[in-house]
């Protein structure tokens, strides 16, 4: 005769104690022994307050997981997926929590069931709520890291858009990592706003912390040259380095609408020359302008 | 019917834009501006679109068309003051409108056209001594 749900119940409920004591050396052997990442005692006090909800769920007699009965027990694995996710754990150390719990409990209904029939039709019962509280598990940290890669996503794009102001009228945009739409579309909105607040007509935007230039990079590039001229800005790209240099000629990208130079110094001293305004060295102090270097002395 | 003020400054012209852009007001500022620049022999216009907030694909043409009439009539055409979202628009929509100036404010615009007809007059071409 197989166990029917209350027969489980009394048998995790009678033997809870035994089991932890089991569980716990398993998952500490196990893959998910992370001493640095978790104390025995805080994965002892898990792995109890589990247990009791597991017992308490396994009342109803719905096996499904999805069920109202197992809310409980939902809960409290997406809490500990979620905090072994931001703790650093991998997929497998979370869900080991839930599977290294196989042993103890085929162990005790291998002990209480003796006819072989009941005793699959058992495993088969339990295997199937351990597994799919495991994939529960999984699903959760799954999720909870997306959730974590996207706020950093969004607070990469918030912070990697800096426009800084060179000189009066001239504004440059340090660009930063892969330019993808999403992102040129920030770019360019901050880009254009800073124009009009500042009045400047020269903008140079610096590419050397751009790892790859392909075409739709290029593309968003020009766009943003383009928006920029039509508000009456002109724009300077700067930082190209060599391999995107020759990156840009293979694929044929046209750039020569667009002032090209290779370092930011180089745009800078252009968009000085546009202004009419140069760099000279100060006076010395006996009132005379500072001594040219004489070609003996160097 | 309403239209769109064209004032003479010197020997520009400009043409300030205050109010939506719509199709019909569009071609009469056109038929308006051709003909004020035969009058007064104009070698430069302005055009403020600083208050202008929406633009569709007509109106781009419509101030590219502008700039190339202007050209024909020997007069140079800078759009100023365009605002971010409009110029986003418009080259999102694929018009740079490659043959137009522009520039920032109405000073740095009137400040291109000026150093335009100086570079005229250092060819040895002013219109005002013929």
């Amino acid at each position: 005769m197989a166990l029917t749900n209350s027969r489980f119940k009394e048998l995790v409920q009678a033997q809870q104690r035994d089991i932890l004591s089991d569980w716990v050396p398993l998952q500490l052997q196990a893959v998910g022994a992370r001493p640095d990442l978790i104390s025995e005692d805080d994965l002892r006090r898990e792995s109890k307050t589990f247990l009791s909800a597991f017992s308490r769920a396994l009342t109803d007699n719905d096996m499904d997981i999805r069920a109202d009965a197992w809310a409980p027990v939902r809960e409290q694995l997406q809490r500990l997926s979620a905090s072994r996710a931001a703790q650093g754990f991998s997929p497998s150390e979370t869900a080991t929590f839930i599977l290294s719990l196989k042993q103890p409990i085929f162990g005790r209904i291998a002990k209480d069931v003796k006819d072989p029939q009941a005793l699959a039709e058992d495993a088969w019962t339990m295997t199937r709520v351990l597994d799919d509280l495991g994939l529960f598990t999984t699903e959760t940290y799954t999720r909870s890291r997306n959730e974590m890669i996207a706020r950093q996503q969004q607070e990469m794009l918030e912070l990697s858009t800096p426009v800084v102001t060179l000189w009066k009228g001239v504004l440059a945009l340090p660009l930063i990592g892969t330019l993808d739409s999403a992102r040129t579309q920030v770019v360019m909105e901050s880009l254009l706003q800073r124009i009009v607040e500042t009045g400047s007509a020269i903008a140079i935007l610096d590419i050397t912390g751009v790892p790859t230039v392909d075409t739709l990079v290029a593309q968003h590039l020009l766009k943003t040259v383009a928006a920029a001229r039509l508000m009456g800005a002109d724009c300077i790209i700067s930082g190209i380095r060599p391999q995107i240099a020759q990156t840009i000629v293979h694929l044929g990208v046209d750039l020569n609408s667009v002032t090209t130079k290779a370092t930011l110094a180089d745009a800078f001293a252009i968009a000085l020359k546009r202004l009419n305004l140069t760099v000279t060295p100060l006076q010395s102090p006996n009132g005379g302008a500072a001594p040219q270097p004489s070609p003996q002395s160097t | 019917m309403e239209r769109i003020p064209i004032i003479k400054l010197g020997s520009f012209l400009l043409v300030s834009i205050q109010v939506d852009m719509h199709d019909q007001l569009a071609l009469q500022l056109q038929d308006d501006l051709t003909t004020r620049i035969t009058e007064t022999a104009a070698q430069g216009v302005l055009i403020d679109i600083s208050a202008l907030e929406m633009v569709d694909s007509f109106i781009g043409r419509m101030l590219g068309n502008i700039a190339a009439m202007a050209r024909v009539l020997d007069a140079e055409t800078v759009v100023v003051g365009m605002r971010p979202a409009v110029a986003i628009t418009l080259v999102e929509l694929g018009m740079s409108l490659e043959g137009v100036r522009t520039a920032l404010d109405v000073e740095k615009g009137m400040a291109l056209l000026a150093v335009a007809r100086e570079g005229d007059r250092d060819n040895g071409y002013d219109r005002r001594s013929l």
